[in-house]
């Protein structure tokens, strides 16, 4: 079974990043793998942008009375929530890894519709120039929730050029999702069943689903918010018989799918991941990749846990908190089924490992607290405060961003050619470890003693755990920028990498030359064994039709 | 390729009775019958849409992936609504007694 | 499979990412279905919104669907139907290589369109007779609905024009398709796009199956 190549240098054999030369081959691509990088620098720009509002909430937080008026600051939660939400998070690992790998990993030469994947990329930078520019203009201080009637009708910051450019950054994630769905219907290599498809692939499909599904409801409830604010006639208006919970029901309808959008990639991405590192199959694998569209269904059922203390019903709040109960099942699944992978498996402790063990880790707080977060009687005191940003900042950066880490350092050889330098991204991966549990653990001390968010200043009791708080994200922030440094060098200068570095199992890795070709694959591959056959003695995985 | 030919007496087989069930409704809604004047409207409409669905854009003679999509839409917005008025319609519900 | 030779010898329309015509199509129909998902949620959340609004304000409801056009609706209705008709009367005769037929029945449908926009037109210049257009210059005859009336009408001027925009982008797209056809774009073997969009018009017909009589006729006699 040959899954290496002999060492050949990057720049020797024609790929997809030598095919064609110049702006015009990039900005007019329909390679899905050109538009997954395309999307990986704008993501990243995103990310920094996002980032620095993040900054400047912190350097206030320093002391009880702030620097920042408590306008300047609403417009900082606000903007980071949105750059963070809706021009990083949801396109991140989908646009990224899943555009690159989802046609390679199903052998297939391309997504089902390539226009359309380029033309995604180009509605989410149309959508994030337009948010960028109400920030520019002065921003927004809604929340990222933008809930009325403040958004409708009192707020006179840029409430409609900003959902402008969420409603079409919404765009692009939609036709991502339908992409992806025709994509791993329709084309899959001969002999490539779901139940051997890599779970990365499965964990996508649910994304999708999560992505076609649920953002029409925001995309309209926005138009309606813009509406209302434009005519100043409306449907969230108390004044005429307007109900402002209505919005948040319509808001929320598809911000929690959203979250999941939010967490299913970088699940799929470490399951990925242990296998490799473990050297073994993902035990139960069936189970993992039900638990995907079972996360994605039931998390259509849940949002009303984000109403519980906004005036709605005692009893749709019961059914709600109840149904939240019921999501975290199949997350809790995926847990253990990734821990009882690397049971009697042989781990070694590449960085793409060190990130995944921190996912589990951390997304298990993160999952857990979202628990206790269900629970009404317990979320009517803690609902708005700092526990609830700690709760989802432990499964969004702690969970999702270091998943998206790990990824990008398990498939860079692939995606490049080369490899990275080891010990810097050790040390890296460390660093944003301690960084994050030092920024995100006091937060959910401050919130349990009642730290309320949201809040410009706050009383002089709360200063050491925000100090902490604030320390923690300096050094978060240091272990972010180290990988921008070490992978852009390692770009042009890292080592040229062989065909399959982490002799992993899967088509990307064993069919596919690193770097790619512009169509993948030199000969359709056929598949006779299951994913992750780690165990299996000898390779089935014929090449040629 | 794509499906066989339908006749065209089968479409305007469809498009007459699409007709039909509209004058059909609008002819029901003049009446007078309380709560049955949605019901009514609204089964004609399921029908209507379903004929639509099922002959014009050829659902009966599509792959079960197709047809499950399409059962999926309907259902997700079902959901929308079903909760959204769970919420409504226990607004006002007291307080079970006996219970704390 | 899909080697270069085959690659070489294919049907003109197929795209090189495809194996062969039968997964390019299965592609484009699943989607196509898949984006009229998105379309039925989009509408959703408003049908969701009038869900709510008409189970809290029933009364007031009732008051103002004395001002819906039941007439004109009926005929838009009637109107949408026969475009469906002649609709997939055009994907019938591109099946079959009809070409004047295919753009006939293509032209006919866009005319329809154009009609059902055209009454819309009238109905809306009535409303904004009565000044019942939502905003500054709202006044309602009933003065114990005024308030919830507005919300009923911000309601009813945002779905049937959510609708109407539909209508506007399936011109276009029918305008297109007529193009097309006249430049024999089009064989019995090839017409997809017409059949896509086709089940995109049929989908906006279907939208005001349900948005006539939820607007138009319950509540007249509650």
């Amino acid at each position: 079974m040959s899954t290496t190549l002999p060492f050949a240098p990057a720049e020797a054999h024609p790929n997809y990043l030598n095919a064609n030369y110049g702006w015009k081959s990039w900005l007019f691509t329909t390679d899905h793998k050109r538009i997954a990088l395309l999307y990986l620098f704008s993501i990243t720009a995103f990310f920094f942008v996002g980032g620095a509002f993040a900054v400047g909430m912190r350097l206030n937080l320093l002391t009880p009375e702030g620097i920042f008026d408590h306008d300047t600051y609403n417009k900082l939660f606000t903007m980071h929530g949105i750059i963070m939400v809706f021009f990083f998070l949801v396109p991140s690992i989908p646009a990224t890894l899943g555009n690159f790998l989802v046609p390679l990993m199903i052998g297939a030469r391309d997504l089902a519709f390539p226009r359309i994947n380029l033309l995604s990329w180009y509605l989410y930078i149309v959508g994030g120039i337009i948010a960028l520019t109400a920030v520019v203009q002065g921003g927004v201080d809604t929340g990222w929730t933008f809930y009325a009637p403040f958004s409708s009708m009192y707020s006179n910051t840029h409430v409609i050029l900003t959902a402008i450019g969420v409603f079409i950054s919404g765009f692009s994630s939609i036709l991502t999702g339908l992409n992806f769905i025709v994509t791993i219907h329709t084309m899959r290599a001969p002999g490539l069943t779901w139940n051997r498809l890599p779970l990365f692939v499965w964990g996508h499909y649910a994304t999708s689903l999560i992505q076609v599904l649920g953002t029409p409801v925001i995309a309209i409830t926005l138009v309606l918010l813009g509406l209302e604010r434009l005519l100043h006639a409306g449907i969230f208006d108390p004044a005429v018989g307007g109900d402002p919970v209505l919005f948040q029901h319509l808001f929320w309808f598809y911000s929690h799918p959203a979250v999941y959008i939010m967490i299913l990639p970088g699940m799929a991405v470490i399951s990925e991941i242990i296998a490799c590192f473990s050297r073994k199959s993902i035990f139960g694998y069936t189970f993992v990749a039900i638990s995907s569209i079972a996360i994605a269904v039931l998390g259509f059922l849940v949002w009303g846990h984000h109403l519980f203390a906004a005036g709605q019903s005692m009893y749709a709040s019961m059914a709600f908190s109840f149904l939240s109960f019921l999501v975290a099942i199949p997350s809790a699944i995926k847990v253990f089924n990734w821990t009882a992978t690397m049971y009697k498996g042989s781990v070694s402790y590449e960085t793409p490992m060190l990130y995944a063990f921190g996912f589990i880790g951390l997304f298990t707080i993160g999952g857990l607290t979202g628990l206790f977060l269900a629970t009404m009687a317990i979320d009517v005191h803690v609902t708005d405060t700092y526990f609830v940003i700690a709760h989802f900042h432990y499964v969004m950066v702690g969970g999702m961003v270091m998943a998206y880490m790990g990824g990008i350092h398990f498939w860079f050889p692939k995606i490049s050619g080369r490899m990275y330098p080891e010990g810097w991204a050790k040390f890296a991966a460390l660093v944003v470890f301690v960084g994050f549990n030092l920024t995100f653990f006091p937060q959910f001390l401050l919130g349990y003693q009642g730290m309320p968010r949201r809040y410009a200043h706050y009383p002089a009791e709360f200063q050491v755990l925000n100090v902490m708080s604030s320390a923690g994200a300096s050094i978060l922030a240091i272990g972010y920028l180290i990988p921008m440094i070490y992978l852009g060098w390692a770009w042009r200068n890292g080592p040229s990498a062989p065909q399959n570095p982490w002799n992993a199992k899967g088509l990307e890795w064993e069919q596919s030359p690193t770097p790619p070709p512009t169509f993948n694959f030199e000969h359709q591959p056929v598949v006779n064994e299951p994913a992750y056959n780690y165990s299996g003695g000898e390779s089935e995985v014929h090449i040629g039709g | 390729m794509t499906h066989p030919v339908e006749s065209v007496k089968l479409y305007a087989a469809v498009f007459a009775a699409l007709l039909a069930l509209t004058l059909t409704t609008v002819a029901i809604s003049k009446l007078e019958l309380g709560e049955y004047n949605f019901i009514a409207a609204m089964t004609i409409a399921v029908l209507k849409g379903t004929l639509v669905v099922m002959f014009f854009m050829n659902v009966r003679h599509a792959t079960s992936m197709t047809k499950l999509f399409v059962g999926a839409g309907f259902f997700w917005m079902a959901i929308l609504l079903v909760f959204l008025l769970s919420d409504y319609l226990s607004r006002s519900w007291l307080p079970a007694p006996g219970w704390l | 499979m899909a080697d270069s030779q085959s690659i070489l010898a294919h049907a003109p329309e197929l795209q090189h990412h495809f194996d062969d015509s039968a997964q390019q199509f299965e592609s484009s129909t699943l989607g196509m279905w898949i984006f009229l998902v998105t379309e039925i949620m989009f509408f959703g959340g408003m049908f969701g919104a009038y869900t709510v609004y008409r189970n809290l304000y029933p009364e007031a409801f009732a008051s103002t669907s004395r001002f819906m056009n039941v007439t004109v609706g009926a005929i838009n209705t009637g109107v949408l139907i026969f475009s469906s008709f002649t609709m997939v009367m055009a994907v019938r005769s591109a099946q079959l290589g009809r070409k004047k037929a295919l753009i006939a029945f293509l032209f006919l449908t866009l005319l329809l369109g154009c009609v059902f926009l055209g009454l819309k037109y009238v109905e809306y210049h009535e409303k904004w007779l009565d000044h019942h257009i939502p905003g500054s210059g709202f006044q309602y005859e009933d003065s114990r609905y005024v308030r919830q009336a507005q919300v009923l009408f911000f309601l009813y001027f945002a779905m049937t024009g959510m609708h109407a925009v539909h209508m506007v982008v399936g011109v276009g797209l029918l305008t297109t398709l007529i193009v097309m056809a006249a430049r024999n774009r089009f064989s019995s073997a090839w017409f997809t796009p017409v059949e896509m969009i086709g089940l995109y018009w049929h989908f906006v017909d279907v939208v005001w199956i349900f948005l006539f009589p939820l607007l138009y006729l319950i509540g007249h006699t509650t």
